[in-house]
């Protein structure tokens, strides 16, 4: 593949990470490169072999293997990185725990899809949603360009000295991942000099300096200690998350916070979302705007750290807030539902809130369907009562034998 | 090596030295203990052969002992002795 020195190309959302991934040249990507891997891996891995970058490539056995091997990279001093997805992500899990208790700036884009079963490889979020508790950072992205520019940003928040957190880049699979999409890249020197040098504070190769890292911290240790020192960590990247998108803005143009208002000042009914499906509501919302109806959407980027006092300070003006999920927790709500709402418990006064899972397996999210929501969202507003609390968009009209 | 205490929490759990698996004596979760008999020992190497942790003390070509620091007190080298020259005893010290 040619290098790419045109400033607007036409890419799917994988491409333009693994674009990402050349510019920031890592030291070391290990990644399991078959299915449910995308071809972000497939594509860093002809960056490698053409000589684009200097990146050690370590292709393993399965995506614990993947994980474990960013972690021992990175815990030897280097820069590193990798992709996943679905069942991938899954099977990362036990490391992912690892990754931020070692404190080890990995950054990872996570390509959004379902877990089996039914056996599906389509869009949801249910593999990063089940990560959340983990202690990576979580970035959302809308878009192929998000995706681009969140990987970029991800590594400057990772590497924070304040921070020293993995961070998760999500883009939503196929809708995203694999379609082909106006994208504008920087230049090479740009990201190079954005990104800058990497300097490990303790690598574990500085033989002349040993140090141990990983160890036992038992019953009489200070295991607790840690856990509290991890999570003042990520409560420091709101401020990294934020200056890190103050000093893109300078680079690109572009305008990133922790969460994206649409219209929503003057709304009295709005949609949570992510992702993908911000695209097609802000649509809606357009539409919906020239017949006189007050909608407005909120679309998250970080979820981790989860901004509560923001979001809740963003959404309390609002009459009736649908959070659409694209992921379930079987025996509850949505993860988001249950975070957005409790966020906004302490308001003196507060919107009505509806959970709508939405879009499970790739099921498709059209305009249709946020309208259908900003109907739910209109009707409490108008009763001030939620009848449903947790209702569905586009299920099919089937049997089902229990 | 240098100066550490633990207390000093470094990010990650990290700890600034290297080495510290020597500090860590594993030898206290015996609740019975080796007792070596010098005379009745054959040297025949078998607890040496069979202790699952290295425990068996050899110096010079001869076993001389148990290392209590790490012997798990698992009775291994006990059950394996041909000339009944190591017996378990109760308790977790050798002295207690």
């Amino acid at each position: 593949m040619a290098k790419l020195t045109e400033k607007i190309v036409a890419i799917t959302g994988n491409a333009a990470v693994a674009q990402a991934m050349r510019q920031i040249n890592p030291d070391v990507v290990a990644a399991y490169p078959i299915t449910p891997q995308t071809d972000i891996a497939e594509t860093f891995a002809e960056f490698v072999a053409d000589g684009l970058v200097d990146t050690e490539y370590v292709t393993v056995e399965s995506e614990h293997s993947a994980m474990s091997a960013c972690v021992g990279a990175s815990a030897a001093g280097a820069r590193v990185m990798t992709a996943t997805s679905s069942q991938g992500l899954a099977l990362m899990w036990e490391i992912l725990y690892i990754a931020a208790g070692m404190r080890l700036p990995i950054t990872m884009t996570n390509v959004n899809r379902c877990l089996s079963a039914p056996i599906n490889i389509h869009c949801d979020h249910s593999d990063s949603m089940g990560a959340r508790d983990s202690g990576w950072i979580q970035i959302y992205s809308e878009n192929a360009q998000e995706a681009y520019d969140n990987v970029i940003q991800a590594i400057r928040i990772a590497e924070h000295k304040s921070v020293l957190l993995p961070v998760m880049v999500n883009m939503d699979g196929f809708i995203v991942s694999h379609s082909i999409e106006r994208v504008e890249l920087l230049d090479d020197e740009v990201v190079k000099r954005f990104v800058g040098e990497y300097k490990p504070v303790y690598p574990l190769l500085d033989v002349e300096n040993p140090v141990t890292h990983g160890p036992f911290d038992g019953l009489g240790g200070f295991y607790f200690e840690h856990k509290k020192a991890q999570i003042e960590a990520i409560e420091r990247s709101r401020k990294v998350v934020l200056d890190v998108a103050d000093e893109f803005k300078r680079i690109s143009g572009r305008e990133y916070g922790c969460f994206e208002p649409y219209r929503l000042d003057d709304a009295e009914v709005a949609l949570v979302v992510l992702n993908s499906a911000a695209g097609t509501s802000k649509c809606v919302v357009d539409a919906m705007r020239e017949e006189g109806y007050p909608v407005g959407i909120l679309k998250l980027r970080v979820f981790r750290p989860f901004l509560a006092r923001e979001l809740s300070e963003a959404l309390k003006h609002l009459k009736a807030v649908a959070i659409l999920e694209r992921a379930t927790s079987p025996g509850s709500f949505g993860p988001l539902y249950a975070e957005i709402r409790s966020a906004l418990y302490d308001l003196e006064a507060r919107p009505k809130m509806v959970n709508l899972i939405y879009g499970l397996g790739g099921r498709e999210f059209r305009p249709e369907h946020a309208k259908e929501a900003f109907g739910v969202c209109l009707k409490v507003a108008q009763t001030k009562r939620v009848e449903k609390p947790l209702g569905y968009l586009g299920l099919k009209e089937v049997e089902v034998i229990s | 090596m240098k100066e550490w205490r633990a207390e000093k929490l470094m990010p990650g759990a990290l700890i600034p030295v290297g080495g510290t698996a020597r500090q860590y004596k594993t030898g206290g979760w015996r609740s019975e203990h080796p007792v070596w008999d010098e005379r009745a020992c054959k040297q025949c190497f078998l607890c040496w052969i069979y202790c699952p942790d290295g425990s068996i003390k050899v110096r010079d070509g001869k076993v001389i002992g148990i290392d209590y620091d790490y012997c798990k007190g698992c009775g291994i080298c006990a059950n394996e002795c041909p000339a009944d020259a190591i017996k378990m005893a109760e308790g977790g010290e050798p002295n207690g």
